[in-house]
C-alpha cells in the first residue's frame, strides 16, 4: 500500500482507491477492462458479466463500471445519493474456494485492517429481475456500513451458471468516504492533491448531478424514450434473429448492446414518473425476455463454449 | 457410551436461518440413527454464523445383529425360481436353506444372520445423504461443485469416541471435501486449524479460539454487557428479542460496544429513530428510565476484540448512524411542512391497481364505506370518513418512502401534531392491523371502522376483477386481509352480517351475485381455518357452515363452541348416535321412495307405539323450544334444549320397528325420523360431524 502522504494511497485519493483495487485484482490473475461504452445500471449489465458467467470457460475480470439509477438522483443536494456512480466489480469463474479471503485481503490493501474494523458479511440474496439474474451471497459490512455486495451467481439470463461465478461489486464512494472520512461525498479528494492542486468528486460530478436530475425527473422527452424502448427491443429481437446460424450464433453481442439500451430506457422513464406499478412489472418482463434471449445465443458462440 | 460430534463449518449463514437449521440437524441424524437401530442419550445441536453442531451422547458402539428369514418358492419348483431366490436372498446354493412344511406343501426359507454393523459405518453411510438433501431454505451450488448448501460449505469434522480412548474419525467425502477432525475459530482473532478430540474438548477449544458455540449463550453475553453498559450510562436497554436473535446470529466472539449521536436528532419520533439504527444498523437503542424518551445512544454488538479497545468499529458505526439519522430527520423535517390532507392529493395521481383506479380513488371508496360501516361498530360516522381519507396519506411521506414499515406510524405522529383527534390519528396506525396471526386487533371503533372499510374493499376489488389468491399465489395479501376482518369481528365481538354489507360494495358489477358468493366462501374457508389453529374441529366447522346462508361470523363461532361442547357431554354423544342410525334408515330408504319423499308431516293418527307417540311429542316440543333459543343466539339453551331428546330416540329405537309391514306405518315412522334430522338441522348439519 503507499504511504498515506501519497496522493494515490487509497486513504487518501478516490482514483488512488481504483488504482490500489485494480492493481490488487490484477495481480489475481483478472484482466481489467475498462468500462462498458454504454448506460448501465450496474456493473452486472457490461457483458464482461452478463454473458461471460455464462457458458463453461473459465474467467477473471475487474473493471470500474460508472453506473447510472436516473432515479436515485437529488440534484447534488444529498450528499450521499447519485444518480451517477461507480462500482468495482470483479467476476471470478468459477469462483476459487478462498474467494472470501480474497475479498477480505483487498480490504487490507485499501487500509481496512479487520483486526481494527468490524467486518461482517450479512445475508443478502441478490436478484435482478431485468437479467434474470439471481445469487446468494452477501452485503459486507465494515463498521456498520455497507462496502461491498458478495454473490455466487446460481442463474444469469434464466440460465443456470456452470460453473458458478463469483461476483464483488464495491460501491466505491462509499468506500471512500468512508477511508477519507468524509460525510458527504462531493468533498471527496479525486487526485489526492492539496491546496489549489486538490481536485474534489463534487468538481467532477456536482454539476453532472444537478444537470441529470432536471433531466431525468423533468425534462426528458417520454415520448422519445418510449418509442427508443420499442426500438431497442425491436433491435435486438432482429439481430436475435439475423445472427442465427444452426447450431452457432453470429451477433450475440450487439443484441445485448439493445437489451442494455431497453433497460436504461426504461430506467429513464420510471425516473420520470410515467410507468405505472403494474406496467413496471411488464416493462421488467420484456427486458428480461430480451436478457434471456441474448444468454441463450451466447451460449451457441466461442464465448459461451460452443465447440 | 461412546458419543458423536459433528460440525459442518461454511461460509456465513444467514442469521434467520441457523436456529432451525441446527433443529434440522439434530432431527435428521438422531432419526437415522434410531432408523439404524442406534438409540442415544441426549443429543444438542448449535449454530454460529459459521458452523452447525451437533453432539449425540450414549450411543452403542454397534448395531444389534438381525436374523432375517425369506419365504422361497416350493420344493420342486422350476429352475429360475430357485436361481431367483438364491439371489434375492444372498446365498451360494439350496443347501443353505432351510426346508419348511406349510399347509400347501414343503417351501424353502432363507435365514441370514446380519451382523449390526458399526456406528461409524453407519454414520458414515448417511452423513453424505443427509449434507446433500439438507432442508435450507434457500440453497446455492458454488465454483464447479454440484452440492448444495447455504453458502460454500469450507469443512466437515465428524468424530465418534468415548470418554477413555481416542476418538476415531468418521470418514466420509462430499464433493472433495472429506470429514475430519479439525475446525477452525474466529474468522479474524484466532483462524487457525484446531484439533477436536470430543465435544467437551471441541467447545473449550472454540471458546479459546472466540468463539461461543451457543447461540444462548451468545445472546446471554449481549443481553448481559448491553444491560451493564446501558446502566453504567444511567440509562436502559430498549429490548428487542428479535434484533438480540438476529446479532446473535451474526457474530461469534460478541462484544457490545456504545456509540452516541447528536441530541438533536432527538427531535424525530423515536419510531423513527428506532427503526433507523433497528434496520439499517442492527444496532439497539437506549432510553432514559426517568422519562422513558430514547436517549442519544445506541448500542452495536461487534464480532471484534478490537486492537485499540473498538474505538474505530465505533467511531465507523456513529457515522453511519449520523447518516441515517441526517436522512430521517431531512425526511421528517420535510414531511411536516406540508399538511396530510394537502400531502393526500398525491394519492390521486399513484395507479393502486390499473383496473382498480389510483390510490385516491381507492381512499375515497374505504371513507365511504368506513362512514356505513360506522354505526354497526360504535363509531361516529363522520369520524371515520375522516379517518380514512387520512389514514393512507402518509405513504406519500418521505420518511415512509424510505421506511416502508412505518406506514400508519408516521400518519399518526403527523396527524396528532396537526392535532386531530386522537380517534383519528390513531386509525392511521391501526387500520392496518392485524399484519400477522401474532399481531394486534384494533380495539377502537373508528380504528375498526376503517380497518374493516379498507380490507373489505380490497377483497371486493380484486374479487371484481378476478384477482383471487390461487394456491401458493396470494399478490395481495388477500387471504391475510380476509383473516383480519375474521379477527377484527370476532376479537371485538361485532355484529357484522358479511352478505348485507359486501352486497352494495359490489355495487351492479358484471356477476356481482356469484362474485359475492364467491367471496363470502373465501371467509367460510379463512374462518375454518382460523378455528381450527385455536382448536376447534374441522367437522364442526364444517357442520355449522353445512347450513348454508351462515355469514354472521360472531354467530357462526359461537354455535361451533356450543356445539363441541355439547357433544363432549354424555346427551350430545348418545344423541348423536340416534341421529345417525335415523339419518343411516333414511338414507336407505330415500333410495327406494327418493329423496325428500319423507320430509312432510307426521300423522298422528297412524302412531300406534308408546315410544313414537313420546318421541314425536318431544320433537315438536324440542323443536319449538331449540327455534326460540336459536332466535335469541343462545346456542347453549338450543343444545340443552335438543339434548331432551336422546332419551325419546333412545326408546323409540329400543321399542319401533320403523319398516313396519303396514305401507302407513312406516311411511308415517319415516317421517317422523326425518323430522329428528329436522330439528338437528336448526343447530347444524350433524352428517358432517365425524368420530
Amino acid at each position: 500500500m503507499p504511504a498515506p502522504a501519497d496522493p494515490l494511497s487509497p486513504t487518501r485519493s478516490f482514483q488512488g482507491l481504483i488504482l490500489t483495487l485494480q492493481r490488487f485484482w490484477a495481480e489475481q490473475g483478472c484482466v481489467l477492462l475498462q468500462p462498458y461504452d454504454m448506460e448501465v445500471g450496474a456493473g452486472t449489465f457490461h457483458p464482461g458479466t452478463t454473458l461471460r458467467a455464462l457458458g463453461p470457460k473459465p474467467w477473471k475480470a475487474a473493471y470500474v463500471q460508472p453506473s447510472r439509477r436516473p432515479k436515485d438522483g437529488r440534484y447534488g443536494e444529498n450528499p450521499n445519493r447519485f444518480q451517477h456512480y461507480y462500482q468495482f466489480q470483479v467476476i471470478l469463474k468459477p469462483n476459487p474456494s478462498n474467494l472470501q479471503e480474497l475479498y477480505l485481503a483487498s480490504l487490507k490493501a485499501i487500509g481496512i485492517d479487520p483486526l481494527l474494523h468490524d467486518i461482517r458479511f450479512v445475508e443478502d440474496d441478490w436478484e435482478s429481475p431485468t437479467l434474470g439474474a439471481w445469487g446468494l451471497g452477501w452485503e459486507c459490512w465494515c463498521d456498520g456500513m455497507e462496502v461491498s455486495q458478495f454473490t455466487y451467481f446460481q442463474q444469469v439470463a434464466g440460465i443456470e451458471c456452470s460453473p458458478v461465478s463469483g461476483e464483488l461489486t464495491y460501491g466505491l464512494e462509499r468506500l471512500a468516504m468512508y477511508l477519507q472520512g468524509t460525510d458527504n461525498g462531493f468533498d471527496l479528494n479525486f487526485n489526492g492533491r492539496d491546496g489549489d492542486e486538490k481536485v474534489t468528486y463534487g468538481d467532477v460530478f456536482k454539476q453532472a448531478e444537478e444537470e441529470y436530475s432536471r433531466h431525468n425527473f423533468e425534462h426528458a422527452d417520454t415520448a422519445m424514450l418510449l418509442q427508443h424502448f420499442r426500438d431497442a427491443e425491436a433491435e435486438c429481437t432482429s439481430l436475435l434473429e439475423k445472427g442465427e446460424a444452426g447450431e452457432r450464433h453470429l451477433m450475440v453481442m450487439p443484441a445485448y448492446d439493445q437489451c442494455i439500451k431497453a433497460s436504461h430506457v426504461f430506467n429513464l422513464l420510471d425516473a420520470r414518473g410515467v410507468i405505472s406499478v403494474t406496467e413496471r412489472q411488464s416493462y421488467i418482463l420484456r427486458v428480461r425476455e430480451l436478457a434471456k434471449a441474448c444468454g441463450a445465443a451466447w451460449l451457441k458462440t466461442a464465448g459461451g463454449g460452443a465447440a | 457410551m461412546p458419543d458423536l460430534l459433528i460440525e459442518l463449518f461454511s461460509e456465513e449463514i444467514p442469521a434467520r436461518m441457523q436456529a432451525k437449521a441446527a433443529d434440522d440437524l439434530q432431527r435428521l441424524v438422531t432419526n437415522a440413527l434410531v432408523d439404524a437401530g442406534l438409540p442415544y442419550e441426549g443429543a444438542k445441536a448449535f449454530a454460529t454464523p459459521r458452523r452447525l453442531a451437533l453432539t449425540v451422547h450414549g450411543l452403542p458402539a454397534r448395531q444389534p445383529d438381525r436374523r432375517e428369514e425369506r419365504k422361497g418358492p416350493r420344493v420342486g419348483a422350476p429352475e429360475q425360481a430357485l436361481a431367483g431366490f438364491l439371489k434375492a436372498a444372498g446365498l451360494s446354493s439350496m443347501e443353505e436353506a432351510r426346508i419348511q412344511q406349510d399347509p400347501k406343501g414343503d417351501f424353502y426359507i432363507a435365514v441370514t444372520e446380519k451382523p449390526g454393523r458399526t456406528t461409524q459405518e453407519v454414520v458414515a453411510d448417511m452423513m453424505p445423504g443427509i449434507i446433500r438433501a439438507f432442508p435450507w431454505p434457500k440453497s446455492m451450488r458454488s465454483g464447479t461443485s454440484e452440492l448444495r448448501w447455504v453458502r460454500p460449505l469450507q469443512s466437515i469434522l465428524c468424530l465418534f469416541g468415548s470418554l477413555h480412548e481416542d476418538p476415531e474419525i468418521v470418514r466420509f467425502e462430499i464433493d472433495g471435501i472429506a470429514s475430519g477432525d479439525t475446525t477452525y475459530g474466529h474468522r479474524f482473532l484466532a483462524p487457525g486449524a484446531i484439533q477436536v478430540r470430543r465435544f467437551e474438548d471441541y467447545v473449550a477449544k472454540l471458546d479459546i479460539s472466540k468463539v461461543v458455540l451457543d447461540p444462548e449463550r451468545r445472546k446471554d453475553m449481549i443481553l448481559t454487557d448491553a444491560k451493564a453498559l446501558a446502566f453504567a450510562a444511567g440509562l436502559e436497554l430498549v429490548e428487542d428479542a428479535a434484533l438480540l436473535d438476529e446479532v446473535a446470529g451474526l457474530v461469534e466472539w460478541p462484544v457490545v460496544l456504545m456509540g452516541s449521536f447528536d441530541e438533536d436528532f432527538l427531535k424525530v419520533p423515536d419510531e423513527v429513530i428506532r427503526t433507523t439504527i433497528r434496520v439499517n444498523q442492527k444496532c439497539f437503542v437506549l432510553r432514559d428510565p426517568k422519562t422513558g424518551e430514547l436517549a442519544n445512544r445506541f448500542l452495536l454488538v461487534s464480532n471484534i476484540e478490537a486492537k485499540d479497545g473498538g474505538a474505530a468499529i465505533v467511531a465507523g458505526n456513529q457515522r453511519v448512524v449520523r447518516a441515517r439519522l441526517s436522512d430521517a430527520r431531512f425526511f421528517w423535517a420535510t414531511d411536516r411542512k406540508v399538511k396530510l390532507e394537502e400531502r393526500a392529493k398525491k394519492l390521486d395521481s399513484i395507479t393502486f391497481h390499473e383496473k382498480l383506479g389510483t390510490q385516491g380513488q381507492r381512499v375515497e371508496r374505504i371513507a365511504r364505506l368506513a362512514r356505513e360501516l360506522a354505526p354497526l361498530v360504535g363509531a361516529d360516522p363522520a369520524e371515520a370518513e375522516t379517518a380514512a381519507k387520512l389514514a393512507k396519506a402518509d405513504l406519500v411521506t418521505e420518511t415512509v418512502g424510505e421506511f416502508p414499515e412505518l406506514q400508519g406510524l408516521v400518519g399518526r405522529y403527523l396527524l396528532s401534531l396537526e392535532r386531530y383527534p386522537m380517534a383519528v390519528a390513531k386509525a392511521s396506525e391501526d387500520h392496518y392491523k392485524p399484519q400477522g396471526p401474532g399481531d394486534r386487533v384494533p380495539r377502537e371503533p373508528v380504528s375498526i371502522a376503517v380497518a374493516l372499510a379498507d380490507k373489505i374493499d380490497t377483497l371486493v376489488g380484486f374479487w371484481t376483477i378476478d384477482e383471487k389468491p390461487t394456491g401458493s399465489k396470494d399478490p395481495y395479501a388477500l387471504r391475510r386481509a380476509a383473516l383480519g376482518v375474521i379477527r377484527i369481528v370476532l376479537e371485538n365481538n361485532l355484529r357484522v352480517p358479511l352478505a348485507r354489507q359486501l352486497t352494495p360494495v359490489f355495487g351492479g358489477a358484471d356477476g356481482a351475485a356469484d362474485k359475492l358468493a364467491d367471496l363470502i366462501a373465501f371467509f367460510a374457508d379463512r374462518l375454518k381455518v382460523q378455528l381450527r389453529e385455536q382448536g376447534a374441529r374441522h367437522d364442526l366447522v364444517d357442520a355449522v357452515f353445512g347450513l348454508g346462508n351462515q355469514d354472521d361470523l360472531v354467530l357462526i363461532a359461537r354455535r361451533i363452541d356450543a356445539l363441541g361442547k355439547f357433544l363432549d357431554t354424555d346427551d350430545g354423544r348418545n344423541l348423536l348416535a340416534g341421529y345417525r342410525r335415523a339419518a343411516n334408515i333414511l338414507k336407505a330408504e330415500e333410495k327406494k321412495d327418493g329423496e325428500g319423499t319423507f320430509d312432510k308431516s307426521v300423522n298422528p293418527n297412524f302412531l300406534t307405539e308408546e315410544a313414537e307417540k313420546g318421541l314425536h311429542a318431544a320433537i315438536e316440543k324440542v323443536s319449538a323450544d331449540v327455534a326460540v333459543a336459536v332466535e335469541k343466539e343462545d346456542f347453549t339453551a338450543a343444545m340443552k334444549a335438543l339434548s331432551r331428546l336422546r332419551v325419546p330416540v333412545d326408546d323409540f329405537f329400543d321399542t319401533v320397528t320403523v319398516n313396519a309391514d303396514d305401507v302407513k306405518l312406516r311411511l308415517n315412522r319415516l317421517r317422523l325420523l326425518a323430522s329428528l334430522r329436522a330439528a338437528t338441522r336448526r343447530i347444524a348439519d350433524f352428517s358432517r360431524i365425524e368420530g
